[in-house]
């Protein structure tokens, strides 16, 4: 494992790590509720492309969001090899599809710069900060934007 | 949580039960219903609600049910007429009385100028009665909520010899020793003493012989008995209800002193304990030896009857003792609500599983009508309906709780506004999800509010339109097909459709040339940002206008449609599910997905044939039963697919929403019905167009539920997708 601090009695916080396409993302661990394998959606009428549908978690129903597609990469091709990351993210359950689970990594928080000043403004509203991991760069997403925004009252 | 803090929770929802049997009583009495139940019924509740209260030293609500309740009495014991004027501010003594209870639960206060008036106005009511009590009443001393604290205190009766003897002696001698049942019912002989101390000056004496030595003390024993002698304007009624409910745990003999004991037994001095001082407790008794005849104390003068024959003998005595009647004795058990709503979410996870299960079965072959299999799986089906139903019932409430706070608001707007309201409730026992229940009390309450400001016409108005004074609003609700149709209506003037049409236009709501009919002009006032008042009003112009109302009722599955004639009034009619929890659906098929639309608004299937089919405009229509409807692809409609499908390769749905309006739904295929679970699609995702919610299908993926009335509007819902920008990549 590439995490060294693991053991150390550090003061940061454990992160789950996922890769999507090429890139490596993260969470924090207290977000993430469980880990479960792709199962077909349900779709939903209207909704943006990267919202794949609802899936029946258990009797919640729970929105899954295409984290590579809500990110602007190439939509997924979702397998049963694909993971599903359920966050709980402003009191809302919501499924991330990813390629795999890669990493639990225990960071320190003078480990986490913010997001490089290069990034698009919109990919800054994703992204909350970088970990750098040996030479990895993990970027820390923000679970409570994946969905798209609510519909205001009509007003 | 504490023990105390239990008690307390349980102390308030008491009182909110105690505040409802209040209004029934006291709306009961001024229709004229003045019979013994009716009033004690009233004045157990607030005599309840006074106990509590001081036990968790509540002093303002403790002092102002005192006086109610002392007002109340005069009442009860047939000296003062329950006329319109005293029920009136009996009324409004409930509605203070609400407050307090609200400001005692939340830790405020009420402001004096508030109480003060009232209890003047109850303490004048209470000493005009025609028995002429006047100034020998208990009441008369203004009750000191400071001594109220939990201090025994303990009188020597060696003392007492040292007064001089006044005229008027102690009335009752009572005596009660507390068994430990007593005090597992989490009674307090603390409370009962004091209580009895606020009936008149009191000279108690603790007897501890029982007591025994700290090796043999049981530490729930009890050991502890009192003596005490109560003078005053005391009636034994009034010291057997203080221990009405801890009896059956106690012995308890009350031994009325006769005016022969006068003379042996000296004034107690009670100043002490309540706060009355001597010389104003001498002065009292000059007074009542020289003019007023001497208490009642003479037919009640007989010893009590002995503790063993008293319950049968109260029981013939005081048939309202209980407030309660007969019918409602069925045994009654406190549940937190979160245990059922758990309940009941597991008994839906149930009933979707049982579907899966029977589905699976089905599916591999091994079930076949009327195989052993297949009986056991059709019996499970039944008993899990049975249970779902039976859970669902314990959640379902009459919609009293809510109709009864509403003749406060129609009080309070009537004398804001200066219009005289009559006001009805119908159908108040009608039963409807306890969520529902509680939704429901914001929106009535502005409709409300909406239907005596903006709905009643003034008293002059009214006599000049040839109507009676007094403007009546009717609150009714009844269940109809499998829904709960609720309607508050006013016999005001009516919505003023020119008016109405003039301030959408010149709010920009409508275009000035939009042709309207008389119903479409109706709903405008539920427009956001709409408010007919000239001026805006304290009551109902508080910037939340009929447009939040129509949202928080859609929010509860409900619609809102609003009727009027000119001149007669308007109706406001919400129709709400009968509970948020299931659902009978027709389950359909739409592409690869399924659907499920709601049985309730489903009139008839048919499969279209060429001969009824026509084009309408850019739209397709269908001719059935006499009639052309539009006919609306579903697939098409919800963006399931982009091309329309062949009407009649599919199957149409007749349906009929708000406005008794109908059209065709065209969906590929029909599988079945099926009671469905409703789960929110909104809790984790949001509002989708269309969409009224979701379920859980049978083959356990989640299938959503088709929104009617959404899918007859004629708007595009392709204006709802928002956040579909797609996001560059780095």
């Amino acid at each position: 494992m590439s995490s060294v601090q693991r053991k150390a009695a550090f003061a940061g916080q454990e992160m789950i790590a996922f890769r999507v396409g090429e890139q490596e993302f993260c969470v924090d661990i207290l977000a993430v509720r469980e880990i479960r394998g792709w199962t077909p959606t349900t779709a939903i009428p209207h909704a943006p492309h990267y919202v794949l549908g609802v899936i029946n978690l258990r009797g919640t129903v729970l929105p899954v969001v295409d984290l590579s597609a809500r990110l602007g990469f190439p939509a997924s091709v979702p397998t049963p090899r694909h993971v599903i990351v359920v966050v709980i993210a402003e009191g809302q359950t919501i499924g991330l599809l990813v390629d795999a689970v890669s990493d639990i990594l225990s960071i320190s928080t003078d480990m986490m710069k913010s997001a490089p000043e290069i990034a698009q403004d919109q990919t800054k509203t994703f992204i909350t900060g970088v970990v750098a991991v040996d030479s990895r760069m993990i970027a820390r997403i923000a679970p409570e934007r994946m969905l798209p925004e609510r519909l205001r009252a009509v007003s | 949580m504490s023990a105390l803090d239990e008690i307390r929770i349980v102390f308030f929802q008491e009182c909110e039960e105690q505040l409802q049997e209040l209004e029934t009583g006291l709306t009961a009495m001024a229709g004229g219903e003045t019979d013994a139940d009716t009033v004690n019924a009233v004045f157990r509740a607030v005599h309840s609600i006074k106990g509590g209260a001081g036990a968790f030293a509540l002093k303002q609500l403790v002092g102002f049910a005192h006086v109610f309740e002392t007002t109340l009495d005069e009442v009860r014991q047939g000296r003062l007429d329950p006329g319109p004027e005293v029920m009136d501010v009996m009324l409004r003594s409930a509605d203070v009385l609400n407050d307090l209870v609200a400001a005692g639960r939340d830790g405020g206060e009420v402001e004096a100028e508030r109480t003060a008036p009232l209890l003047a106005e109850l303490e004048r009511l209470a000493g005009k009665g025609p028995g002429g009590h006047g100034g020998e009443d208990e009441d008369e001393t203004p009750f000191n909520f400071d001594d109220l604290d939990f201090t025994p205190v303990a009188f020597d009766l060696g003392d007492l010899g040292d007064l001089d003897g006044g005229g008027d002696g102690p009335k009752f001698r009572v005596s009660f020793r507390p068994r430990p049942e007593l005090y597992a019912k989490a009674n307090e002989a603390t409370v009962l003493l004091r209580e009895l101390g606020t009936l008149g000056p009191v000279s108690t004496t603790c007897n501890a012989d029982a007591l025994p030595l700290l090796d043999a003390l049981d530490p729930e024993g009890a050991y502890l008995a009192w003596t005490i002698e109560i003078s005053g304007d005391v009636t034994e009624a009034q010291i057997r209800e203080i221990f009405e409910f801890a009896e059956w745990d106690c012995d308890l003999t009350i031994e009325a002193l006769g005016l022969a004991d006068l003379s042996e037994i000296a004034v107690p001095d009670a100043g002490a304990d309540t706060g009355i001082s001597v010389a104003d407790l001498l002065a009292r008794i000059q007074g009542e030896l020289t003019g007023a005849p001497a208490p009642e104390a003479a037919p009640e003068a007989a010893p009590a009857p002995a503790p063993e024959a008293k319950p049968a003998a109260e029981a013939a005595e005081k048939p309202a003792a209980g407030g309660e009647k007969k019918e409602e004795a069925a045994p009654v058990i406190r549940v937190e609500l979160p245990r059922v709503d758990k309940l009941i979410d597991l008994v839906g996870e149930l009933v979707t599983t049982q579907a899966i299960l029977s589905q699976r079965l089905e599916e591999s072959g091994a079930a076949t009508t009327g195989s052993d299999l297949m009986n056991s799986v059709e019996e499970l089906q039944r008993l899990t309906r049975d249970l779902q139903d039976s859970v669902m019932a314990v959640r379902a409430q009459p919609v009293k709780s809510v109709f009864q706070r509403m003749p406060r608001i129609v009080r309070e707007v009537a004398s804001a506004t200066g219009k005289k309201v009559g006001f009805q409730t119908r159908g108040e026992n009608t039963e409807v999800d306890k969520t529902v229940v509680e939704r429901l009390a914001e929106p009535l309450t502005h409709m409300i509010r909406n239907a005596i400001d903006h709905g009643l016409e003034s008293p002059e108005k009214r006599l000049a339109a040839g109507k009676p004074e007094e403007g009546t609003v009717t609150l009714s609700a009844a269940h109809r097909s499998g829904r709960i149709v609720i309607e508050i209506a006013d016999d005001g003037a009516g919505i003023n459709r020119s008016k109405v049409r003039e301030i959408a236009v010149n709010k920009g709501l409508i275009p000035a040339d939009a042709v309207l009919t008389d119903e479409e002009t109706d709903q405008l006032i539920m427009l956001p940002g709409f408010s007919t008042a000239t001026t805006v009003s304290n009551i109902s112009g508080r910037g939340v206008g009929m447009d939040v109302v129509k949202q928080s009722i859609e929010a509860l599955g409900g619609r809102l449609v609003i009727t009027s004639r000119p001149g007669f009034g308007s109706t406001f009619t919400m129709n709400l599910p009968l509970t948020l929890a299931v659902l009978d659906g027709m389950v359909v098929r739409v592409e690869e997905d399924t659907l499920v639309v709601p049985l309730a608004s489903i009139v008839v299937t048919f499969r279209p044939q060429p001969e009824d089919l026509q084009m309408i405009g850019a739209g397709q229509a269908v001719k059935v039963r006499g009639s052309t409807l539009p006919l609306i692809d579903v697939g098409l409609k919800l963006g399931y697919r982009t091309a329309p499908a062949d009407p009649l390769t599919g199957v149409a749905i007749l349906v009929e929403g708000d406005n008794n309006r109908r059209v065709a739904l065209l969906v590929d295929d029909i599988r079945g019905q099926r009671q469905v679970v409703i789960k929110s699609l909104e809790k984790n995702y949001r509002p989708v167009p269309g969409i009224a919610a979701a379920t859980i299908s049978g083959e356990g993926r989640v299938a959503l539920i088709i929104d009617v009335d959404a899918m007859m509007s004629d708007q595009s819902f392709d204006q709802f997708i928002l956040g579909n920008e797609p996001i560059a990549a780095e």
